[in-house]
């Protein structure tokens, strides 16, 4: 364990106290204590900027399975180190920003920041995992602290709804990239994404490279709400805004982002790599600019556009794939494409974070994000309008701000397209610069209607549930913060260049930069009258006019039909699938135990008598065999008799006892064949159970099985001799056929060498299979827990019953 | 019916503390003779499960005011730990140590993480017998 891997779980171990701050400390905002652990993380990860500056990486390993290859290696190169720093540095801002915006007096602190943090370590551990496992157990983290931030009020229906469809489709995609990795370990024999990229030209050729790829695609949509996945990320909304702001456009959506990039350089040679990619983003980035415009609640608005600006930068990553067709670094147009989506990317989570925390500020203090309620606020908030503007400005790609930049960046890719000559584009090229340049007017509108919407035109307080005035200072600290980075950023873009910019990008195409070199990264405001630099004044010239005759045009949007969206397929399809298995679990389930264990016992039955006849595996050799002794046949007599008794008995109390008989009469056999442990459990387990059989006593019904027809006992005597027999074959056989050496000499020559025990039974119990008895442990308390959940609801629910009589 | 139990009572606060130490004699020899934290917590169980007979749930509640369901966790927690510490200290996953100790009184002795590893698994075994049986008595 390294400093490294503290600082993964730092996040978790702080998670454990937060209870007792807000038990101890209920005084003071838990928020402020949480506030200093991102702020420490994030300067521990500054200090590995001089590394990363020149391409260099850390790598730190524990070991956490290596006989499997699962190891908790912690990996820091440019792309890894640039997305800790965000999730640090976001997550400190947010915290602050969350210590004003929740009370501490209404609100539930300790589900909060529990959550949070649970959430900034899984993340921090998706990006800096180099094993694909613990890759894959960070990223259904980050799923599951989403779903429990989304349901943080918990009361509201739509808080759980939007929580169930981000769980549904972010853990959905979680599985499918679980397959990818699992066929890529397959094909690489490796679970390290590095070691897999030193054999990316290998891979490229194996068959199930096509397969492994897509897998991996779904993860990386359904995460990053790529279309058709998207859907879920405004529903997500109902998120507290800080969260909203954090989870929902800041870092979780953009693990999808790192996972394409992470895994460009195994997949991206492939043409089809280029073309999802590319062509998936660059859809959803239309589409969901268009669809921002018709919201009419503020977070809707930023929802979508968080979708149509991740869809911008998935784009990029997919072009970028070109630039690996190149021979040499200087005419490699596509590198830009690289730059401008990890430029980008660190562009929205200044510009979008911050509007985030803008739009929480007017929800804060209006009491409402509905756009035709808001309306003349720019004299009663003018600290929060300027933020506004400049983040919205940003957005929309206007000068002096970095969303220019980089947009400006994204138009020159998608412009270079036409000159491609890969993977039969050429017919296609022109449609790229097409449909970036109208999502962008698009863009540019959802822009204006944030910032005009909402601060010009008529102020209307009595459609206001509190009376308006501008937030404390404190809440206006984080994006402040973050504006300033817009215009930073914006007016000296080389301070990122060399510093996150290039390292970043190199490690997504670094089978392309030859050692000791480095990708020419120079962003400039200026560059002459260029193609770009007019699709941006016509962005902004078309942009103005849709949005001065908006209410003209906005009735296109009815055209759509309002029967075949996402949505509805997602609402009908969750519906028709609940209904489904509940009719075929009613089907079977007829809430008696006999009928289940007919099915268990019938279905042993058949699976084992098929076995066995199909390999013809029945064995039987008596020259291994004991002979049976006095001891064992009085024992054998005991057993039957109880066995009878059992079937016999008139009293359920008779049964019970006669049940005890059996089990001690099995544990005597222990004592007979040398197995003292296996006796002594058996014999504690028997008083035990019988104890409780006592206690279950009470609840059961009259000794119902008299009143059962015969029919069915028939069947039953049936596949209860079924059973017996078939245990019998299967004993005689296990013991007459021997295909493996025994394990036995293995433990008898380790026990006391290698784990200090003289007691075998212990010593495999505890440590040669301490995995099968901390699984078992646990398995038992979910069981506990299990019974206990059941019977205290079903006290409950009848105690409400009563009440209503 | 009222029945008296006098004697069954009587014997049963007795044998209730031999039972007791002898799960825990159990529970400590496991690594070296048969027993271990399984059959220690299941003995222990066994002799609460005496007491519930012998009295009732409300006497047993009053004398042993424990939730089990914290034994659970708690258990949980021991063994989990046991199993991750190992990785502080730069060893694979669930890698025990052991060392052999001059210890007063007891004279030599081993120390072995298996011990913690098998408390977890003891405290875990109570827990859930005395959870599962506690509250299907309860919902009667």
């Amino acid at each position: 364990m390294s400093l490294l891997h503290w600082a993964i779980l730092a996040p978790f171990l702080m998670a454990i106290l937060v209870p007792l701050f807000r038990k101890n400390a209920a005084a003071i905002h838990t928020g402020w204590f949480v506030l200093i652990l991102p702020v420490l993380l994030f300067g521990t990860f500054l200090r590995y900027l001089p590394v990363t500056k020149e391409n260099g990486s850390v790598t730190q390993t524990a070991s956490w399975i290596p006989s499997l290859g699962i190891n908790f290696t912690a990996y820091v190169d440019g792309l890894s180190l640039l997305f800790a720093l965000l999730i640090t540095g976001i997550g400190a801002l947010v915290v602050f920003y969350s210590i004003y915006y929740l009370s501490k007096e209404k609100e539930n602190l300790g589900h909060f920041y529990v959550y949070l943090l649970l959430f900034m370590g899984a993340m921090l551990g998706v990006v800096l995992s180099d094993n694909m496992i613990m890759l894959y157990m960070f990223w259904e983290f980050t799923s599951i602290s989403s779903f429990l931030l989304i349901a943080y009020w918990y009361d509201r229906d739509r808080s759980r709804y939007g929580a169930m469809k981000s769980m549904l489709i972010t853990v959905f995609g979680g599985l499918m990239m679980l397959g990818g990795f699992l066929v890529l370990s397959l094909m690489g024999n490796t679970f390290s994404i590095r070691e897999l990229v030193s054999q990316a030209p290998a891979l490229n050729e194996h068959p199930l490279f096509l397969l492994a790829m897509i897998l991996v695609l779904l993860g990386a949509f359904t995460k990053s709400a790529q279309f058709p996945f998207y859907i879920w990320l405004p529903d997500a909304m109902e998120a507290p805004t800080p969260v909203s702001a954090y989870l929902h456009s800041a870092t979780m959506v953009k693990a999808g982002i790192y996972l394409v990039a992470r895994f460009s350089p195994i997949f991206a040679f492939s043409g089809y790599w280029f073309w999802i990619v590319g062509a998936v983003g660059l859809f959803t980035m239309v589409w969901a600019s268009f669809n921002a415009v018709k919201q009419i609640d503020l977070k809707g608005i930023l929802a979508f556009s968080t979708v149509s600006q991740l869809g911008l930068i998935m784009s990029l990553l997919g072009i970028g794939a070109a630039s690996l067709h190149y021979d040499s670094l200087d005419d490699n147009m596509f590198t830009a494409a690289v730059i401008a989506a990890i430029f980008h990317l660190i562009n929205h989570a200044t510009f979008k974070g911050s509007l985030f925390m803008v739009v929480g500020i007017i929800d804060h203090e209006t009491g409402t994000r509905d756009v035709r309620k808001l309306g003349g606020l720019m004299s009663i908030m003018p600290v929060t309008f300027t933020l506004s503007v400049i983040g919205a400005f940003s957005m929309a790609g206007l000068p002096p701000f970095n969303g220019f930049l980089s947009k400006e960046m994204f138009f020159l890719s998608m412009i270079q397209l036409m000159e491609l000559n890969l993977f039969h584009i050429e017919t296609w090229a022109v449609l790229f610069p097409v449909l970036a340049w109208i999502g962008s007017v698009f863009t540019f509108i959802y822009s204006m209607i944030i910032v005009f919407k909402v601060f010009t035109g008529k102020f209307q307080p009595e459609k206001l549930e509190k009376k308006p005035h501008e937030a404390p200072v404190g809440m206006l600290i984080s994006p402040i913060i973050l504006a300033s980075l817009v215009v930073v950023f914006g007016l000296f873009p080389n301070l990122l260049s060399y510093s996150l910019i290039q390292p970043a990008a190199a490690a997504i195409v670094p089978s392309i930069i030859p050692a000791g070199e480095q990708l020419d990264v120079h962003i400039s405001f200026w560059h002459g009258i260029t193609a770009e630099l007019l699709m941006t004044i016509g962005v902004v010239s078309v942009g103005i006019l849709l949005y001065k005759f908006m209410p003209k045009w906005l009735r296109v949007y009815d055209y759509f039909p309002g029967k075949v969206t996402l949505n509805q397929f997602y609402n009908s399809g969750l519906y028709a699938a609940e209904r489904g298995s509940n009719a075929i679990t009613n089907a079977y389930m007829t809430g008696f135990i006999r009928s289940y264990l007919v099915y268990i016992f019938a279905f042993f039955i058949a699976v084992l008598g098929f076995t066995m006849w199909a390999k013809d595996a029945f064995r039987y050799d008596a020259s291994t065999a004991a002979p049976i002794g006095l001891y064992e046949a009085v024992l054998i007599g005991t057993l039957l008799i109880a066995t009878v008794t059992i079937l016999m008995a008139k009293s359920r109390l008779t049964s019970i006892i006669a049940l005890g008989a059996v089990g001690y009469t099995v544990s005597l056999f222990f004592v007979i064949f040398r197995a003292p442990d296996l006796a002594l459990t058996q014999l504690v387990i028997e008083t035990v159970s019988t104890a409780l059989f006592l206690l279950c006593f009470y609840h059961l019904p009259k000794l119902s099985r008299h009143e059962e027809k015969r029919r069915f006992q028939a069947g039953n005597a049936l596949i209860a001799i079924g059973v017996g027999v078939m245990v019998t074959l299967l004993g005689i056989s296990a013991h007459s056929s021997k295909f493996f050496d025994s394990i036995n000499e293995y433990y008898i020559e380790n026990t006391y060498d290698k784990a200090g025990g003289e007691n075998m039974v212990n010593v495999i119990l505890v440590d040669f299979r301490g995995f099968d008895t901390l699984f078992e442990i646990a398995v038992l308390s979910v069981a506990a827990l299990g019974i206990y959940g059941l019977i205290k609801l079903r006290l409950e629910k009848g105690g409400e019953t009563n009440e209503n009589e | 019916m009222k029945t008296n139990d006098v004697i069954f009572q009587t014997v049963a606060k007795v044998v209730f503390f031999m039972i007791i130490f002898f799960a825990v004699h159990l529970f400590f020899a496991g690594h070296y003779y048969p027993g271990g934290g399984f059959v220690g917590g299941l003995m222990t169980s066994g002799a609460l499960v005496l007491l519930l007979l012998a009295f009732d749930l409300k006497t047993v509640r009053r004398s042993f005011p424990v939730d089990f369901k914290w034994l659970i966790s708690l258990g949980l927690l021991f063994s989990t730990g046991t199993a991750a510490g190992s990785l502080i200290f730069n060893v694979p996953f669930f890698t025990h140590a052991y060392d052999y100790f001059q210890l007063p009184l007891f004279g030599k002795t081993s120390l072995h993480t298996a011990m913690l590893f098998d408390l977890g698994v003891y405290l875990v075994v109570i827990g859930v017998t005395m959870t599962i049986i506690q509250t299907i008595g309860e919902s009667e």
